[in-house]
């Protein structure tokens, strides 16, 4: 081994003629040391990336891929021109000025009949019945004359209703015959083209979604308030006693939060519904009159108070790591300076803890712009959240088009505050109880 | 806590005020779960307490929204579901989870950041959205109403609380461990048998608890995927609220307060054991 290492050292150093100390290191085997450390940071750099691989390849199949194809989905419009090939063709050339030639409507004609017949037609119908509503009914009119017409087809579907005598509707296929769409996402914010395409406000009756945006917005941020206030003494309660009676009360903080959500939703409507609990104390004491039961649920208020105590815990947790790190006599040393409690406490604790405070902030609001379950249990109409409208879009109205639209919305606004979430605190340092 | 004796008459009135606004906080906190546990002995089908409950008296208090729900087939044949994905989703997302952990905290992993922002996104991401993304995927693949799709489901769902506590409990590792295992022979297998993963089981078993109680309590994604022949506990609760509201939830609920208070404890005793190892090896 000595025998081969000395020839290495010197045949390397005669490689550098300046003989720059650093470069003649060998490893045993005569590879230059830095090309051998190289080698082996590159192993573990392998090693490493190979044990993240499978879920790595897990999660974009069953996650990430899956929110890509709801991305994609929100602007996807293949319905007009797949199930109305022909018009879509014919359209193509259209200037938009005035009606449309003959052809168009022959081209029209054709695929109402075609549609009718291969039991499609009820697609494009509803696409179009999201942009203009009557659509659906003109269309399955329509159709249902359309194999029995003859030459010219513009008389005959004129004929057949005299919408089809409205440049609007033809600009409106048009348009949507292209294969991608801004109008899902103009719904999703009470937005539509106009008849000339410009992208005008939708009638005020039909303004639903930015006002529940806006709703669901100001209740995260009353509940992400409230579970501040009701947080932070806890936690400092909490971080202040001796371990021994801080952890016998630490119980009472985690065993809510590892009880189920369905439980926890349960209990609130047991206690707040107007046969409830609550309400029946209030009138067994005798400050409420019987006939004068108080709503506190199926409304803002039930969807507010059973919300935060729902997420308190994910309020108090990160408050309490964070004080838990400040040493009691930097307080002391304040007292002792002359500082009375709140000046102490205003210009020595709190800025300390404004750590957590952003922490359990930025997660309680994450967690509550996107809860659905409980605010469509205990919501009522008044207290609903956005999420209840995108699950309305999937299972009720089958838009899933909107449906993906809005999610779409609500998920960069979630990415956004996971961003600065991220900056200030790092994803890795989530608390667990 | 203890108020100081030179405390002035001032402060000695805020201590007390605070303690009292602590306790109604603990009370806030803990109280909507205790008021369901005699609730659900109710002898009548009503989510309120009976006169007779309040006078004590045993006629009031029944087991039969228990022995309804431990003769419903319904609930019967929901519960085995739960069992069954939780169970499945667990294995799944802590072996997958561990392994990834382990990569992770190497010194040389690159692109570590936005890695660990990609395994975690299932848990930031609003649960509709998953939801709503899974359908619309597993529906092309044919996943929907499948055993298949709601375990793949659950297990993306409980992957970032794996990930999180094996690397938290990895961050903590002292690496000339491992250097000491294989100067004195072992081989790279055997050092990971026997000297990291005893280490690690305690974020290994907590990280796996967390996802199982992800995947048992979890009803969104379960609602939008999975067929009537998936239905599990959440969802039959869900159905419950919405339509019926029998009482037969609130023994429900009893039981899963009791399932967490289980897991609660088990965590406990994981803590405990984990600070006496740490306590054994100076780092």
């Amino acid at each position: 081994m000595s025998d081969s290492s000395a020839p290495a050292t010197s045949g390397s150093a005669a490689h550098d003629p300046n003989g720059a100390p650093g470069a003649a290191l060998t490893t045993a085997d005569g590879v230059p040391l830095k090309q051998s450390l190289n080698r082996a940071i590159r192993r573990s750099r392998i090693k490493a990336l190979l044990l993240v691989a499978p879920l790595l390849v897990f999660i974009g199949l069953a996650f990430v891929m899956p929110i890509f194809d709801m991305l994609s989905r929100s602007v996807d419009n293949p319905e007009v021109s797949t199930y109305l090939p022909r018009t879509s063709e014919v359209l193509v050339d259209w200037d938009g000025e005035g009606l449309p030639e003959e052809a168009a409507y022959a081209a029209l004609a054709q695929d109402l009949a075609a549609g009718l017949k291969e039991r499609n037609l009820g697609r494009v119908a509803s696409r179009l019945n999201y942009e203009k509503s009557g659509m659906r009914s003109l269309f399955m009119k329509s159709a249902r004359r359309a194999g029995r017409m003859e030459a010219p087809y513009k008389a005959a579907l004129i004929k057949a209703d005299e919408d089809w005598e409205d440049p609007d509707i033809w600009r409106l296929i048009k348009r949507e015959s292209s294969p991608l769409t801004a109008s899902y996402y103009l719904a999703a914010v009470d937005r539509q083209f106009s008849p000339t395409g410009e992208i005008v406000e939708k009638p005020e009756y039909l303004q639903i979604h930015v006002s529940l945006f806006i709703r669901t917005f100001w209740m995260s941020a009353a509940i992400t308030g409230l579970c501040l206030l009701l947080a932070y003494p806890v936690a400092w309660l909490l971080a202040t006693l001796p371990a021994s009676r801080g952890n016998l009360l630490m119980i009472l903080v985690l065993l809510p939060f590892w009880t189920s959500l369905l439980v926890r939703t349960t209990t609130w409507i047991a206690i707040l519904q107007q046969q409830g609990v609550l309400n029946d104390m209030l009138v067994g004491v005798g400050i409420l009159a019987e006939e004068a039961r108080i709503q506190m649920i199926y409304n803002k208020t039930g969807t507010i108070i059973a919300m935060t105590h729902i997420l308190l815990p994910f309020m108090i947790l990160p408050l309490y790591s964070v004080m838990k790190t400040i040493p009691p006599s930097y307080m002391h040393a304040a007292r002792s300076l002359g500082a009375g409690p709140i000046t102490a406490f205003r210009r020595v604790y709190f800025p300390q803890t404004l750590p957590g405070i952003g922490a359990g902030s930025i997660l309680v609001f994450i967690l509550s712009i996107g809860y659905y379950i409980t605010p469509a249990l205990v919501g009522g109409q008044s207290g609903r959240f956005i999420t209840n409208f995108i699950a309305y879009h999937m299972q009720t109205s089958l838009n899933w088009g909107l449906a993906a639209a809005i999610g779409s919305i609500l998920l960069v606004v979630v990415i956004l505050f996971y961003l600065v979430y991220n900056r200030l605190i790092g994803v890795d340092k989530v608390k667990l109880g | 806590m203890a108020i100081p004796s030179y405390a002035t008459r001032g402060e000695r009135i805020w201590h007390w005020v605070f303690c009292v606004l602590c306790a109604l906080i603990f009370l806030f906190l803990i109280g909507p779960i205790l008021v369901i546990i005699p609730l659900s002995f109710n002898a009548e089908p009503y989510f309120t307490f009976s006169e007779k409950m309040l006078s004590l008296d045993p006629e009031g208090y029944s087991l039969r929204w228990y022995q309804e729900f431990f003769t419903s087939d319904e609930w019967m044949r929901s519960i085995k579901n739960s069992i069954i994905v939780a169970v499945c989703a667990t294995v799944l997302a802590t072996v997958l989870g561990t392994l990834a952990a382990l990569g992770l905290s190497s010194r040389f992993m690159p692109f570590r950041n936005t890695i660990m922002a990609i395994l975690i996104s299932p848990m930031i991401v609003p649960l509709i959205i998953s939801a709503a993304a899974m359908f619309f995927f597993f529906s092309k693949l044919g996943l929907t109403q499948t055993y298949l799709g709601v375990i793949l489901a659950h297990t993306a769902l409980g992957i970032p609380f794996v990930v999180i506590t094996v690397t938290a409990t990895l961050s903590g590792f002292d690496h000339s461990l491992t250097r000491a295992a294989h100067s004195l022979g072992a081989s790279p297998s055997r050092t990971f048998f026997r000297i990291i993963l005893p280490l690690v089981t305690p974020g290994v078993v907590s990280g796996a608890l967390f996802a199982f109680i992800t995947s048992f309590d979890e009803v969104v994604v379960v609602l939008f995927i999975a067929g009537p022949a998936q239905t599990t506990i959440p969802i039959q609760m869900w159905s419950g609220i919405r339509e019926e509201i029998s009482p037969t939830i609130l023994a429900v609920a009893t039981l899963l307060v009791l399932v967490s208070i289980l897991l609660l404890a088990t965590l406990e005793l994981i803590r405990r054991r984990n600070e006496r190892l740490r306590g054994l090896t100076p780092s």
